[in-house]
């Protein structure tokens, strides 16, 4: 299996995308900081890029990323899904 | 484990440079035109053109002579012409570069007009060409430099790979004892508190956000609405969903290292040795300028799309991890990380390729900006003149 995402630190709940991810297939990620890796089915499709979910976050709750907040789940995220401004809101405003 | 050495020049004073020039600088914009002409007539010498220096007042005014003395007193500048249309602010910035001990000579315009005050600076700027000709580059620790840092043109690429990239450059030089300067006080919105952490001390803490806060109060009152439109249509596009997403991403710069003070724009740190931040705008040529004054030798800039951007006197390292840049832009780029992206190597092997990369242009191999020409050379201004 290939790597289709990569994780910055393993604090993170969110994975980016280094390839167009699928619905449905199974993806690698890449735990930069520690060299290991981790296993998630796609739970939609996500552009090169763009954010994939390593576990499920409910509303209200913060997304990780860089091992920082990046912000809050505005709706419950399941694994796999698209992190994006549609389920994902800043702290700030 | 030692140091790695590379091959540099050390001034009297100790400070050590990367390169060799002789800068003819102009005070003003009306002295363009002899510090142009003396420069056409000494091959080996630099005019540093620039639009600013009459009527400027107050806290704009400080920041013009510091950063027009900084400059000048750069260890990559061996020596230095100054010429100015009168003599008592000409004066000012000799004197002020005089300090560092090297060779520096100011020439007034008024009473002799451009073609005599060519002539004369002409004559100063050979003798100077000469001497420095003969300046040998010596080992030098690496922990001696001066470096600064800063993204450009940024995309998912910068903070996935190129930025975490130099981040792992930084903590090495860090560790090194060397001095690293980095910035872009408005792009950090979002991530602040973050860099707050990072600040050696709560007073420090304190400082920087005050900071901060007044560069984002500066902002807003020019009824701008850049923060509001943060992060832009084309990050989300790109990906990146919210603004403290895209600050963190700029911040894997600095990697883990503690920041040990605060930096007035073009302020040189008080002491050698750590990390420092200085208050900068995020136009890439402004911020470099700054950085140069204050005594960066080398720059690192991570980019994703492609910013170009060089400075007259110090080389600037372009290091890009898109892979349909290095491709379409490849003249610009000194540093390929794209292989990261495919995992044909880790942060640290990316780390390591910056580390050597900074070693080889430390010792004389000529940056892509510099074998391009780019010398963007752009002073901060505060406000509008008198």
């Amino acid at each position: 299996m290939t790597y289709g995402f990569f994780v910055h630190h393993d604090a993170d709940n969110v994975g980016v995308a280094v390839v167009d991810i699928e619905k449905g297939q199974a993806y690698k990620g890449w735990l930069m900081e520690t060299d290991g890796s981790v296993e998630v089915v796609a739970a939609g499709n996500i552009p090169l890029g763009h954010k994939i979910a390593l576990a499920p976050v409910a509303t209200g709750e913060k997304v990780i990323k860089y091992g920082y907040p990046i912000g809050k789940a505005v709706q419950p995220i399941a694994k796999g899904e698209h992190v994006h401004s549609h389920n994902l809101k800043s702290l700030r405003w | 484990m030692a140091n790695p050495t590379f091959l540099g020049y050390r001034r009297s004073n100790g400070a050590v440079a990367t390169r060799n020039h002789v800068a003819i600088l102009p005070l003003d914009d009306l002295s363009n035109a002899a510090a142009e002409g003396v420069a056409a007539l000494i091959p080996g010498t630099m005019a540093l053109s620039h639009p600013y220096g009459r009527l400027q007042f107050g806290a704009d005014l400080e920041l013009h002579f510091r950063t027009l003395i900084g400059t000048g007193a750069n260890p990559n500048v061996a020596a230095c012409v100054v010429i100015g249309i009168e003599p008592v602010w000409t004066k000012r910035v000799v004197d002020g570069i005089a300090q560092t001990g090297k060779p520096v000579a100011g020439f007034a315009i008024e009473g002799h007009g451009d073609i005599d005050t060519i002539a004369r600076a002409a004559w100063q700027a050979k003798e100077y060409v000469q001497w420095a000709s003969e300046a040998q580059r010596e080992p030098i620790d690496l922990g001696e430099i001066v470096v600064s840092t800063k993204c450009g043109e940024s995309d998912t690429t910068s903070g996935l790979a190129s930025n975490p990239s130099v981040g792992k450059a930084v903590e090495r030089l860090v560790a090194m004892g060397a001095t690293v300067m980095f910035g872009e006080t408005s792009e950090i919105t979002g991530g602040e508190e973050i860099v707050a952490e990072h600040m050696a001390t709560p007073e420090l803490s304190a400082k920087f956000l005050e900071v901060q806060r007044a560069y984002v109060k500066f902002i807003e009152e020019q009824d701008a609405d850049l923060f509001g439109s943060q992060p832009t249509q084309g990050n989300i596009a790109g990906g990146l969903t919210t603004i403290e997403e895209k600050a963190l991403g700029n911040l894997q710069k600095i990697g883990k290292a503690k920041v040990d003070g605060v930096l007035e724009p073009a302020e040189a740190p008080p002491r050698h040795g750590g990390l420092w931040f200085m208050d900068t705008s995020s136009a890439a040529a402004e911020a470099v300028t700054l950085w140069a004054a204050a005594g960066s030798v080398l720059h690192m800039f991570a980019t994703g799309q492609g910013n170009i951007i060089g400075n007259p006197i110090i080389p600037v390292i372009k290091i890009c991890a898109n892979p349909k840049t290095v491709k379409s832009m490849a003249e610009h780029v000194d540093v390929d990380a794209s292989g990261l992206l495919r995992r044909e190597f880790d942060l640290n092997e990316a780390g390591e390729k910056i580390m050597q990369m900074v070693l080889r242009t430390a010792s004389g191999r000529m940056a892509a900006a510099e074998t391009l020409r780019h010398r963007e050379f752009v002073l901060t201004k505060l406000y509008r003149s008198a």
